[in-house]
């Protein structure tokens, strides 16, 4: 033990034991050592840090704000074409209605048209049976007045001769007609 | 070196042990450098754990700024768009406190701020070693931006950067003193500046130790604990804050630099 501790003591600022005496910081034998090791971290650090990861961030922050203000910018360009293809939409749907309203208009007139012609046909069938119709009942009734004025004849020389006088058939005829017309 | 110290540690612990009554502090033996490779004195040269963890730190940041922006996502991967928040957060502190002509020296100021900010977060590893805590470390760092910036005024402005120290708006009589004042304060700002930095880790990694003393003793270990997880979350705001303060000053210096003009 005795023999380590004497071969420990490898500084002046070290006792017997390899504890500090003072402060470590202070003693004048270790600055150079620092100062040396200090430069050489530093100059690694400076190296590092100007020539790869200054210019590196540099780039992708630069990278970065530049995507955003394009992106920004397609945004802004889709927006507009997407308002463009909005009112070419609108219009599209207006015509469309203008167009299916002519189409409904052209049907409907058409519908008319052939309507009416069906119509017009239909209406000069009914009159045409209509007056068939009226003439055939006027001949019936033509025909019925007749048969009417005739069985009244009979019947009045019928009645005459039954009560004992005799007429001639122009008075009944006279006298029938005369009734009739009642 | 490791093995046989951890021994004469021991047996440290164990005189100590016996004239303390169970409580050995050694916060301060974190900081010392041991080499990597044999068991020498360490030399300038020497690789020790300080350089075992700047290796790892330059590893994390090529990690995090170079493989993490491998894919050159538009939408980021996540540890692309850490990458790229620090950028962008760096990137609007020079913009926003130096100016937009500063732009220039935006590499600069971001190495600055990742290295001090890698530094302290990994320190915060248990078993690491912390660079920042080192004041020649901090000290290379603070006056390594203070040259630099007075070089620069001087470069850019010629004797017209003196302008900064002497107060026009001033009355006569007041003016040679504000400028006295003024010369000191520049001075002191590289002093401040890295003191700032070392300080602030050296003392959370050392309560930090301190507590961890206090966990031998049995009554005295769950508020000792309760203590580390205490000014562990501390340290975590204090490795962030500390970054940003030494860039934000920076930032703040090389304005002077830039526009001497008051």
């Amino acid at each position: 033990m005795a023999t380590d501790t004497h071969e420990t003591v490898v500084s002046a600022c070290l006792d017997s034991h390899g504890g500090a005496i003072g402060m470590p910081q202070l003693c004048g034998e270790w600055i150079p050592h620092q100062i040396f090791w200090l430069l050489v971290a530093l100059a690694a650090t400076f190296f590092v840090m100007s020539r790869i990861a200054l210019p590196r961030i540099a780039a992708v922050l630069a990278e970065r704000s530049g995507t955003i203000t394009n992106d920004l910018a397609a945004a802004e360009e889709l927006k507009n074409k997407a308002a463009e293809a909005e009112a070419a939409y609108d219009k599209a749907l207006v015509d469309a209605r203008a167009q299916a309203q002519q189409i409904v208009a052209e049907a409907k007139a058409e519908i008319q048209a052939e309507l009416d012609v069906e119509l017009a046909k239909a209406d000069a069938q009914i009159a045409e049976k209509a007056a068939e119709s009226e003439k055939a009942i006027a001949e019936i009734r033509d025909g019925a007045v007749k048969s009417v004025t005739d069985v009244a004849k009979a019947t009045t020389k019928e009645l005459v001769a039954a009560m004992g006088g005799t007429a001639d058939a122009k008075t009944i005829t006279a006298a029938v007609t005369a009734r009739m017309k009642g | 070196m490791k093995l046989r110290k951890k021994r004469v540690t021991q047996v440290a612990t164990e005189t100590e042990a016996a004239s303390e009554g169970g409580l050995v502090f050694h916060p301060l033996d974190q900081f010392i450098p041991t080499s990597l490779f044999g068991d020498g004195a360490v030399h300038w040269y020497t690789p020790s754990n300080l350089t075992l963890w700047l290796a790892i730190l330059v590893l994390a940041v090529v990690g995090v700024f170079v493989l993490g922006s491998r894919g050159r996502g538009i939408v980021p991967s996540r540890i692309q768009s850490v990458g790229e928040l620090m950028y962008g957060f760096v990137y609007k502190m020079i913009e926003d406190v130096t100016g937009k002509d500063a732009v220039k020296y935006f590499p600069y100021i971001m190495t600055l701020f990742v290295f001090v900010l890698f530094a302290n977060y990994l320190a915060l590893l248990p078993m690491s070693y912390s660079p920042t805590s080192m004041i020649a470390i901090t000290a290379v760092l603070g006056f390594g931006v203070f040259i630099a910036i007075t070089v620069l005024g001087f470069v850019k402005h010629g004797t017209a950067f003196l302008g900064l120290f002497w107060m026009k708006d001033a009355p006569g009589f007041l003016r040679p003193i504000i400028a006295i004042i003024e010369v000191i304060s520049y001075f002191v700002r590289p002093v401040s500046l890295s003191i700032r930095l070392a300080g602030n880790i050296t003392a959370g990694h050392v309560v930090i130790k301190v507590f961890a003393g206090f966990a031998a003793l049995t009554l005295a270990s769950p508020a000792a604990i309760l203590g580390i997880v205490a000014i562990y979350g501390l340290e975590i705001l204090v490795a962030g804050i500390q970054a940003y303060v030494f860039t934000i000053l920076t930032c703040v210096y090389l304005k002077d630099a830039l526009h001497p003009a008051h």
